[in-house]
């Protein structure tokens, strides 16, 4: 991969532009500049790190600033650089971490008041990856509550604000990555996937995400929320740096009993392949169910745009049917909630985390278990666990969980159908652009529907991607998903960095340029923290 | 369980053994548990080293912490084949793990990882031979794979540091210790023999399991644990009556007397117009009793559904066969030829079997013994030793392999039977092998003529009176010298040897 | 076909172990119909005629040789206990049986 000219022209320039800031270029480009020897891994980590102290009283994506690690590896990978040994293509450029991955040494809270302070003893896998690639890790970013929702309101340790607009929410369950990335913390991010956590994110903050196909990128030290639907994958400002960093993450690990055999593919050969802008004899499917009511204006303006660029590109445009789709989301919210009631039912005060003694009567195993969950779980968490032991529990299974799998045999049939007919398959990510922090709070079903175009590449183990394909009337961005059939992840970065080029040639530069700066003070970060808590 | 509901006879009274059977048909069913003996874990490969420190055995995994995943051991997989191949089950073509979800504190993930609907073996049967040697089929419902529990102590309030009050410390070393559980169909048409037959079956399964080489099935390290289910029924042709199930019966023995503890229980139940209760009972070792437990009840909801964690075990017909060319021949099969070969009388091999020495008599066999001395070994001077000591035959310190080496010193007149003994003792005192007991004690038999010769000239010389009368024709006192030999050689002559040279020596020769 | 009342909240948290308040009980009762209502739609199309998916992808037979790995140093197993107590985690006082 050295040698490589990942860069180019756009980055070099994105590099020396307006604001001559470290934290505006792509992590392409810092890889180029750290190669060269034009930048060392400490001036730019500092630099996300500066920038970082800065905007956090605004947004509140991290959980967690790992500054010392952070500059201790940056030191480590120049140190390396300087005595000349052979580096990953990304060494020494800086990530965040999704606080539901496991971080050796770093806290690990998934965003809940139950695993408050804990430290885990090892290391995800991908983590052990993104470690051994010398990338340091600036920190751990906000989600909800064991990446339930997507709003990142039902985190426990208060919400993350989406860097367009500070009273909206910055999608979810993984805000804090996306706005993390967005608003420049961080060139790159991870994020885990289990309905859209990474993709509906992506959408409303104007950035990159990608959920792998399911088996690319281990599992292990995820903590689990429904381990069938469950990926890990990138958040990035451009489709390029997804897929560098899905080839540090991705490929076989012995320890995922789940994880695909196969090595990862050539991502980032395809993404290169596709900033050329040509799509000859690529046939893109547009599903009709995730194209019909319930969109906002401006997401299906933006839509049609995009594919009239694809069909410009040479891509032919075909309509495709996927009619079980419009079970995905009650299958989904029937799978997740029984996968889930069992992979959290591990959190109960005896080994790790929080343990509460129940206030009066005697204290027991049971009962203190009982308590440590009534008073560690949220609301939303509480919600799902409920939801999942009555779809589990005798009598019921057949009529939930076991009709649940059985759309995803549907669904999955749907896929392949439609895979017969088209390389890839494209919608809005979502219906709409970031809603208002609270507006959804108290409506859990509104809440769900957001996901409902996300949701049927969960089911069926696919892999799609959300890019940035322009601003809705309300000023926000908008997301553009694509869908590949499962272990053929380059087709989303083949198409992806197609759009994405000729998107941005129009536009003139990137979407996340036209973001308002945030506020930077001291004073602001304080003031927002403050309201960011109020629940 | 609390103090109040201890009392499961209550209301009733045990109704005599003899008596209770001749008015009630007993079934059984029987759920054994064996701890397989593989290197690491069932889903983590955290080592299995019996007796290591608390949780020095553990991973992310065994402790179930937040993001670890488990991976299927390979060699577990192959166990469980191999006995449900032993007990003549079909393999499951494709079988997935499902999880049982409950809480307790030695269960790390508050959830089991079992199989539910799917096992891996199943429709099988076990010929097992009973003490006057009948045959009786036990048919084998299913085998399949779960992993074990951590171990919890209690400890009492005094010096308790949660408040005070009782506690328990949580030891992970045994959680995810690859286990398969072995479900029996009911075993009807038993009658008296119910507790005899539910004890032969444990104890050949114990012998499969051995032989399979799978696991050390030691009962009182709770390798093997057995679960036994009983129900009373007035005549064979009635639906069966409720069952109760006696949890972790751990030695033969109690697993026949609490068969047989329950069926003057539960007559008494009956007999006193109540019902049996459908509960879990512990067995009580020390007074031979069993009492009530948790009431099974509706509310066990196990919720349970496929494992997502794991794929599907779909073991190829080609590996399934291959395991199976390498089983050993079944238990009763293979005794039938032993006994044959070795031709002993049927009471002979029953002691043999009931003393668990089969093993140990055919590799003494192989180490060159003839049968017949090694059972005179192994059930005579050994079986008094480990009597004595109170333990298995196969754990006093002495191999086949040393029976065979002293068997054949004896063969070879280098020592006799009196000396042989005092080899044994030298061996198991651990002074070394055989040939080097005899070696450092200075045991072997006075074979050469010359030394031999030299005392019997100095017994004759000691008591010329003696002498005298030998020479004379009187055979009689020739008993004397022959003696005053054997004491000045400390019993290493070989006496009729000795015999001879005294009669040579005075010219009766 | 839902009828989520107070009654089967409760018996749900009791099996999943979770305390809830009487506020919480009678606003789950209510969320869960909602969404039991909604979710139970699957069962219009899950004839008996389609297999269940339980694994997105079809993989099967993924196995571990049997040999052990480096246990965690005990000390790491107990950091994060909430009580330990001789190298074992100390529990509260466990009531019922196995």
């Amino acid at each position: 991969m050295a040698g490589r000219h990942l860069a180019g022209e756009d980055a070099t320039g994105a590099a020396t532009g307006s604001t001559g800031d470290l934290t505006r270029m792509s992590a392409a480009a810092l890889a180029e500049a750290l190669a060269a020897g034009t930048l060392t891994s400490v001036e730019v980590t500092q630099a996300h790190l500066d920038r970082i102290d800065a905007v956090e009283g605004s947004l509140h994506a991290f959980l967690h600033v790992a500054h010392d690690e952070a500059l201790a590896t940056a030191r480590d990978v120049d140190a390396r650089r300087a005595a000349g040994e052979p580096l990953h293509a990304l060494a020494g450029v800086p990530i965040a971490v999704k606080d539901v991955v496991v971080t050796k040494g770093m806290p690990t809270t998934a965003g809940s008041r139950i695993l408050e302070g804990w430290v885990p003893p090892y290391d995800a896998t991908l983590v052990e990856r993104l470690r051994a690639a010398g990338m340091p890790i600036l920190g751990k970013t906000n989600m909800d509550e064991f990446a339930m929702g997507s709003s990142t309101e039902h985190s426990a340790y208060g919400n993350t604000h989406n860097p367009w607009d500070l009273d909206r929410i910055p999608g979810g369950s993984g805000g804090g990555s996306a706005a993390a990335v967005g608003g420049f913390e961080a060139p790159l991010a991870i994020g885990t996937d289990t309905g859209g956590s990474i993709r509906q994110p992506a959408a409303v903050t104007g950035t990159v995400g990608v959920k792998p196909t399911y088996g690319g990128v281990s599992r292990y030290g995820l903590i689990a929320l429904a381990s069938s639907l469950d990926q890990a994958g990138p958040v990035t400002r451009t489709v390029l740096d997804s897929a560098l960093l899905h080839e540090v993450i991705g490929g076989h690990d012995r320890r995922d009993s789940t994880s695909l055999p196969e090595p990862v593919g050539p991502l980032v050969e395809s993404a290169l392949r596709g900033r050329t802008g040509d799509l000859t004899g690529v046939r893109v499917g547009v599903v009709t169910e995730l194209n019909g009511e319930g969109y906002q204006p401006g997401v299906r303006a933006r839509f049609d745009e995009s594919l009239d660029v694809l069909r410009g590109a040479g891509a032919e445009i075909v309509e495709v049917s996927c009619p079980h789709f419009e079970y995905a989301l009650a299958a989904y919210y029937l799978i997740l909630p029984s996968e889930a009631s069992s992979n959290l039912a591990k959190f109960d005060g005896m080994r790790f985390g929080l343990r509460v003694e129940p206030t009066d009567g005697p204290v027991t195993a049971e009962r203190v278990m009982a308590a440590t969950r009534g008073q560690g779980f949220g609301d939303e968490v509480k919600r799902r666990i409920i939801l999942g032991t009555y779809a589990l529990s005798a009598g019921y299974y057949d009529a939930y969980y076991g009709s649940a799998q059985k759309v995803r045999t549907l669904v999955q049939r749907d896929f392949t159908a439609a895979f017969e007919r088209a390389d890839v398959l494209v919608s809005p990510t979502a219906p709409t652009t970031a809603f208002r922090l609270g507006e959804k709070l108290d409506d859990p079903m509104a809440m769900y529907l957001n996901d409902v175009a996300t949701i049927p590449a969960n089911l069926a183990g696919v892999p799609g991607m959300s890019l940035p394909n322009g601003l809705s009337d309300d000023g926000l961005p908008v997301g553009f998903q694509i869908l590949a059939p499962a272990r053929a992840d380059e087709r989303l970065y083949r198409v992806g960095a197609a759009l994405e080029a000729l998107l941005e040639a129009q536009w003139g530069g990137p979407l996340l340029d036209r973001a308002p700066e945030l506020p930077t003070s001291a004073a602001a970060a304080t003031t927002t923290a403050a309201e960011g808590s109020v629940r | 369980m609390s103090a109040s509901t201890h009392g499961g006879t209550a209301g009733s009274v045990l109704v005599d053994y003899d008596d209770a059977v001749r008015r009630y048909d007993p079934v059984i069913g029987i759920e054994v548990h064996v701890e397989l003996g593989t290197a690491t874990k069932m889903f983590d490969a955290a080592p299995t080293e019996f007796g290591a420190d608390p949780n020095t055995q553990v991973t992310p995994v065994s402790l179930g912490l937040p993001g670890a995943l488990p991976v299927l051991n390979r060699t577990a997989v192959e166990s469980a084949i191999k006995i449900g191949l032993a007990l003549n089950c079909q393999i499951a073509e494709l079988c997935r793990f499902a999880r049982k979800n409950y809480f307790y504190p030695d269960v790390p993930k508050n959830f089991q990882t079992s199989q539910y609907d799917e096992p891996i073996a199943f429709d099988g049967y076990l010929d097992v031979e009973l003490a006057d040697g009948t045959v009786v089929r036990v048919e084998i419902e299913r085998a399949h794979m779960e992993e074990d529990a951590g171990k919890n102590t209690h400890v009492g309030g005094a010096t308790g540091r949660i408040h005070g009050a009782e506690y328990s410390l949580v030891d992970y070393n045994r959680a995810g210790i690859p286990l398969v559980e072995i479900v029996t169909r009911p075993i009807t048409g038993m009658g008296d023999r119910a507790p005899e037959v539910a004890r032969a079956y444990v104890q050949t399964l114990r012998d499969i399991f051995r032989g399979l080489g799978v696991s050390e099935a030691r009962m009182e390290r709770g390798n093997v644990r057995a679960d036994v289910n009983l129900s009373l029924r007035p005549t064979p042709d009635a639906p069966l009556g409720t069952r109760t199930e006696t949890k972790n019966v751990n030695s033969f023995r109690s697993v026949e007397r609490a068969v047989r503890y329950e069926i003057s229980r539960q007559a008494g139940v009956l007999d006193a117009g109540g019902t049996v209760i459908q509960e879990t009972r512990h067995w009580h070792e020390d007074t031979g009793v069993t009492t009530s437990g948790r009431v099974k009840s509706d509310a066990e909801d196990y919720r349970y559904f496929p494992e997502p964690d794991l794929v599907p075990v779909a073991p190829s017909r080609a590996w399934v066969e291959e395991i199976r060319a390498t089983l050993p021949e079944a238990p009763v099969a293979r005794r039938r030829r032993l006994q044959t070969e070795w031709g002993y009388a049927d009471a002979e091999m029953r002691d043999v079997v009931n003393a668990g020495a089969i093993e140990l008599i055919e590799a003494t066999v192989a180490a060159g013994a003839a049968p017949a001395a090694a059972r005179k070994w192994w059930m005579g001077e050994l079986a008094r030793t480990a009597n004595t000591e109170g333990v298995e035959l196969a754990d006093l310190p002495v191999t086949p392999e040393q029976i065979g080496q002293l068997q054949g010193l004896v063969d070879s007149g280098r020592i006799n039977d009196k000396l042989a003994r005092q080899v044994l003792a030298g061996v198991l005192a651990g002074e070394g092998s055989p040939e080097e007991v005899v070696t450092a004690r200075g045991l072997e038999v006075v074979s050469d003529d010359g030394a031999l010769l030299a005392a019997v000239d100095d017994a004759l010389a000691a008591q010329p009176d003696v002498a005298d009368k030998i020479r004379g024709g009187n055979l009689g006192p020739v008993g004397a010298i022959i003696g005053a030999v054997m004491k000045a050689t400390r019993g290493q002559a070989d006496a009729a040897r000795v015999r001879e040279l005294v009669l040579e020596r005075v010219g009766q020769g | 076909m839902s009828t989520i009342n107070r009654d089967e909240v409760a018996r749900l948290a009791g099996l999943a172990r979770i305390d809830l308040t009487q506020d919480e009980l009678t606003r789950l009762a209510g969320e869960l119909d909602v969404i039991v209502e909604s979710v139970a739609r699957v069962s219009e199309i899950a004839t008996p005629d389609v297999p269940a998916t339980s694994h997105p992808l079809p993989l099967t037979n993924v196995y571990r040789d049997d040999v052990p790995e480096e246990p965690l140093p005990v000390a790491d197993a107990l950091a994060g206990a909430p009580s330990a107590e001789g190298g074992r985690f100390a529990v509260p006082q466990i009531l019922e049986e196995d």
